[in-house]
């Protein structure tokens, strides 16, 4: 039991701190530099060679801006928020699988932090805790506006998760699994799932954008139109934990699009090696050099596309993403059962 | 190890209980919910229902509770004004709970007193067991939810949505300063969010 | 050692308690029905101890079916909530008494 539980603590902590070290501060100067490029002008070019240090400074800066607590706020619900925005985030990439089943030392190891038999399901049931954080947040702030972009986030994110859970729910069809590390198996001996499953992958895309709250679905925290949304009333360090479980989730989600859509941690045509801490190191670069694609997908499409107004935001969740999702589970239903896939 | 995980969530679940009960606030009640639905999921994970743990946290907590939550917010439930009807008046209530649940406890410790568990096997802890029982002797009832999972769609569906005008009652004066909106009560919990 | 089942039984015996309490004592509409909802809760806790001593799955897909009708359960009542704020501003059952002699 003791080696079980040190593996997991083990996989656990690298997962961690990709995620947290790497991803978080990353995707902070790729997302202004890109934005920059997309509007024409040079970004952020000062601190270090193409302002490498730039998400050091904005470290430095969170860390010691003044940390205002309004004095009318809800204060147990204002200061939980912020835990609460991090919990989904932090926990949700425990199912997911960085590289292949091996035997190292006479056990098993399944490169997935928590590869329990209802995976995905975990996945699903901690992203949807993610929620609580807008909400509480919004109701905390005793601010008109923050209350709006709070109901409007937990409305949005609940139309949107049912779209979200059906694609997933049909990319597992073929497998017969909720195992992530049984879906990337499948992918590795068949094909891609995104090349029979395109619609559902569209539908997924969508539907992730929706969830993680990125533009053109950032109504909650639209800038131009809501002060800041939820987070309105959250400075310095408050507002990096919102910030950050941003960039995480998005990075999670994408991790799950890889996983179910693009065959995971395998890279097409190489095999991964034998000894475990090359097969982990082959594993970790295939996932991440593909969730590093659709990050930059995110960013792309954050700076191309105007926002949408909330009733057509609710119009394409229900009246459109939702139908296609059906139709997609039932399409995927029918191809499985007459053994296409 | 088992005793002190159930111990510690079994605690728990009983503390944000009765926060649930107790508390003015509704918006409280609920988030002591959601820890005590999170620790049940625990529990049946404990029980050799990992499959029902991640269910009762994807549905319970991760949709029904954030509509609670939804509705409170639209609708602007306050706190609880205290005092209307006596603490006196309340004691029949709590005197009848405690009877019932302690004949509840009695029985169940007549019962089984102290007996141990038989240890979990693979078998009945895997999913296509149950699966397979689902599908085989409760087919029926499961397509029998499915049917009434739709009703209550199309029930909520009616019976939230604004009553279009020719259903309205017919108001009084309206009060100073409203301007006319399209709806049947244009009033501040009825903000479009 | 493992947890005897019994201890399960009176944790949620103890959780009904508490909850029927709630849903007894409280005024206000939304903490009554979450009160009800602990209820269904502890009778789900209770279900899924039984399976696990029974040796049987009935009891898990019992609460999965629980599971369905608390949801719908939940949305209908909070739609009827919603539907009779608008006729009289107030959630406070004390108030929604037409029907009492």
């Amino acid at each position: 039991m003791g080696y079980a539980l040190g593996i997991t603590a083990a996989e656990f902590a690298v997962m961690l701190g990709l995620l947290m070290g790497l991803i978080a501060p990353v995707m902070v100067w790729v997302e202004r530099r890109m934005c920059a490029m997309i509007q024409d002008r040079p970004g952020p070019n000062r601190l270090g060679p193409f302002g490498l240090f730039q998400p050091l400074a904005d470290v430095f800066k969170f860390f010691f801006k003044e940390d205002l607590t309004p004095a009318a706020v809800d204060r147990p619900l204002y200061l939980i928020a912020p835990a609460l925005a991090l919990l989904p985030a932090l926990t949700t990439f425990v199912v997911i699988p960085f590289g292949p089943p091996l035997e190292v030392a006479g056990r098993e190891v399944d490169f997935t932090v928590a590869g329990t038999e209802a995976g995905v399901l975990l996945f699903l049931a901690l992203a949807s805790l993610g929620v609580y954080s807008l909400v509480v947040a919004g109701y905390a702030s005793n601010n008109k506006f923050s209350l709006l972009g709070g109901i409007r986030a937990s409305a949005q994110m609940i139309s949107y998760e049912l779209a979200l859970t059906l694609t997933v729910l049909a990319a597992l069809l073929p497998v017969g699994s909720f195992n992530l590390q049984e879906i990337v198996a499948w992918q590795r001996e068949n094909v891609w799932m995104a090349a029979p499953q395109a619609l559902g992958f569209l539908v997924f895309l969508v539907a992730a954008f929706a969830e993680t709250n990125r533009l053109p679905f950032d109504l909650p925290e639209a800038e131009s139109e809501l002060v800041a949304g939820f987070h309105t009333e959250y400075s310095a360090f408050r507002f990096a934990s919102f910030f950050t479980a941003e960039y995480v989730n998005m990075a999670t989600l994408s991790a799950l699009g890889v996983t179910l859509y693009f065959g995971g941690w395998s890279v097409p045509f190489v095999d991964p090696p034998e000894t475990w801490w090359l097969a982990a190191l082959y594993g970790i670069a295939g996932l991440f050099g593909k969730v590093a694609l659709f990050l930059f997908l995110f960013v792309w499409v954050r700076w191309s596309f105007p926002r949408f107004r909330y009733d057509q935001l609710m119009r394409l969740g229900w009246k459109v993403l939702l139908p296609l999702a059906l139709l997609n589970v039932v399409g995927v239903a029918a191809a499985t059962l007459a053994g296409w896939l | 190890m088992e005793v002190a995980v159930f111990a510690l969530f079994a605690a728990l679940a009983l503390a944000s209980a009765l926060v649930v009960v107790t508390h003015r606030n509704p918006v409280y009640s609920t988030m002591s919910l959601v820890v005590t639905l999170v620790s049940l999921a625990v529990l049946f994970v404990l029980l050799g229902a990992p499959f029902l743990a991640v269910l009762q946290v994807l549905i319970y907590t991760g949709a029904i509770l954030v509509l609670f939550l939804f509705v409170i917010m639209l609708l602007n439930v306050g706190r609880e004004e205290a005092g209307g009807g006596s603490k006196l008046s309340k004691v029949p209530a709590l005197v009848a709970a405690a009877l019932f649940g302690g004949m509840v406890a009695l029985f169940s410790w007549r019962a089984f007193r102290d007996d141990a568990l038989a240890p979990l096997t693979e078998e009945f802890v895997s999913l296509k067991t149950l699966a397979g029982a689902l599908f085989d002797r409760y087919l029926l009832v499961f397509e029998l939810v499915g049917l009434l999972l739709l009703v209550a769609v199309i029930a909520a569906t009616v019976l939230a949505r604004r009553p279009r005008p020719e259903e309205r009652e017919p108001l009084g004066p309206r009060p100073q300063g409203e301007s006319g909106s399209g709806s049947g009560a244009g009033a501040p919990g009825e903000a479009a969010p | 050692m493992t947890v005897p089942v019994s201890w399960y039984l009176l944790l949620a015996a103890a959780l009904f308690t508490i909850g029927a309490a709630g849903a007894l004592t409280r005024r206000n509409g939304i903490t009554i029905f979450l009160s009800i909802e602990l209820m269904l809760n502890s009778a789900n806790l209770t279900l899924v101890a039984y399976s696990r001593l029974l040796e049987q799955h009935t009891g898990q897909l019992v609460v999965f079916f629980v599971l369905a009708v608390a949801a719908a359960e939940a949305a209908v009542g909070l739609a009827l909530f919603i539907a009779v704020y608008r006729h009289r501003r107030t959630i406070d059952l004390d108030r929604i008494n037409l029907l009492r002699w």
